[in-house]
């Protein structure tokens, strides 16, 4: 399975807003660490912020916070505000036979099963998971790129 | 420090107080009742005669094997309510599987959820498993029954080699 740029980004952004509760990052730390542009990063903070995951905090020293449940808020959640997981549904002549209909049943189970997978792990659980991977010896390389 | 950090601090604490004042143990003849009531009320759907049957087989036999603890508060007198429960057993060559630790029923008293029970009942039953020699445990979940997907999650289980497979009989 493949997520769209502004999805991934958008998970990136809420993971590390989530492991400084209470605590702001800007555009420009986030967008270091990933070597995501700002502006690329500041169209996926607004979404993020439309749908509640995040509240800005204006001023100097400002940016954003994470402002969500990191127990119960989903990748699901986060990766539907920028893309759709719809089961793969009959769009045309082809799909309307039987073996497009049997093809189209297949489909859909694998997208079932992406559905339940993304909407079982929390932000609460995938910082579990980073922090095991930081564990197991994974460290950032911070892009070098300047912005 | 923000008032955000102290919250989510307090809160910390108070599941972690929670979790300790909870009391796990195997399962006796008195406790049935309690997971019969538990069950009856999570489920919607009263089965005494299969957790009879349960405690029979999995309170009773082969202990060493299979494990039906349940957690219960830990400052009161044993016996005088069952917070959750847990059941699970060391299964082999099932699947062409070697030998793992099956977790098939797991409860939870819903007004004693978010309090640390169900991860104090997991611990639990993980270390019986280790302490008989397996290294893995599995279970299985409604792909649509997301809050226990997440819980599991959460204990870090993973999607595992297997997938399930199934068939109508017309």
């Amino acid at each position: 399975m493949k997520l769209q740029i502004s999805t991934r980004i958008a998970i990136f952004a809420v993971l590390e807003l989530a492991a400084r509760e209470g605590h702001q990052l800007s555009v420009a730390d986030i967008g270091e660490k990933y070597d995501i542009s700002s502006h690329h990063l500041a169209k996926v903070m607004n979404v993020l912020h439309r749908a509640g995951l995040v509240r800005s905090v204006r001023g100097a020293g400002g940016g954003y916070q994470f402002s969500g449940n990191a127990r119960r808020t989903t990748l699901l959640d986060v990766v539907q505000l920028f893309e759709e997981l719809t089961s793969a549904e009959p769009d045309s002549v082809a799909d309307a036979t039987p073996e497009g209909q049997a093809l189209v049943q297949i489909l859909s189970e694998i997208d079932d099963i992406a559905r339940a997978t993304l909407g079982s792990i929390t932000i609460a659980t995938m910082r579990k998971l980073v922090d095991r991977q930081e564990a197991a010896g994974i460290r950032t390389k911070v892009a070098k790129k300047s912005r | 420090m923000d008032s955000a950090v102290s919250n989510a601090k307090t809160e910390r604490v108070a599941k972690a107080d929670a979790a300790d004042a909870v009391r796990v143990r195997r399962v006796r003849a008195a406790d049935v009742p309690h997971v019969i009531d538990l069950d009856a009320h999570v489920t919607k759907i009263a089965k005494a005669a299969y957790w009879n049957d349960i405690f029979r087989r999995y309170g009773r036999q082969r202990l060493n094997e299979r494990f039906f603890l349940v957690a219960e508060d830990g400052a009161q007198r044993s016996g005088s309510g069952v917070l959750g429960f847990i059941i699970g057993e060391i299964r082999a060559w099932e699947f062409g599987s070697t030998p793992c630790g099956w977790v098939f029923a797991l409860s939870v008293e819903p007004r004693a959820r978010l309090a640390g029970i169900g991860s104090a009942l997991f611990a639990a039953i993980s270390e019986e498993f280790k302490k008989a020699g397996v290294n893995k445990m599995r279970t299985m979940v409604a792909r649509d029954s997301m809050l226990p997907l997440q819980f599991f999650r959460s204990e870090g289980m993973m999607a595992g080699p297997y997938l399930q497979l199934e068939k109508d009989l017309e």
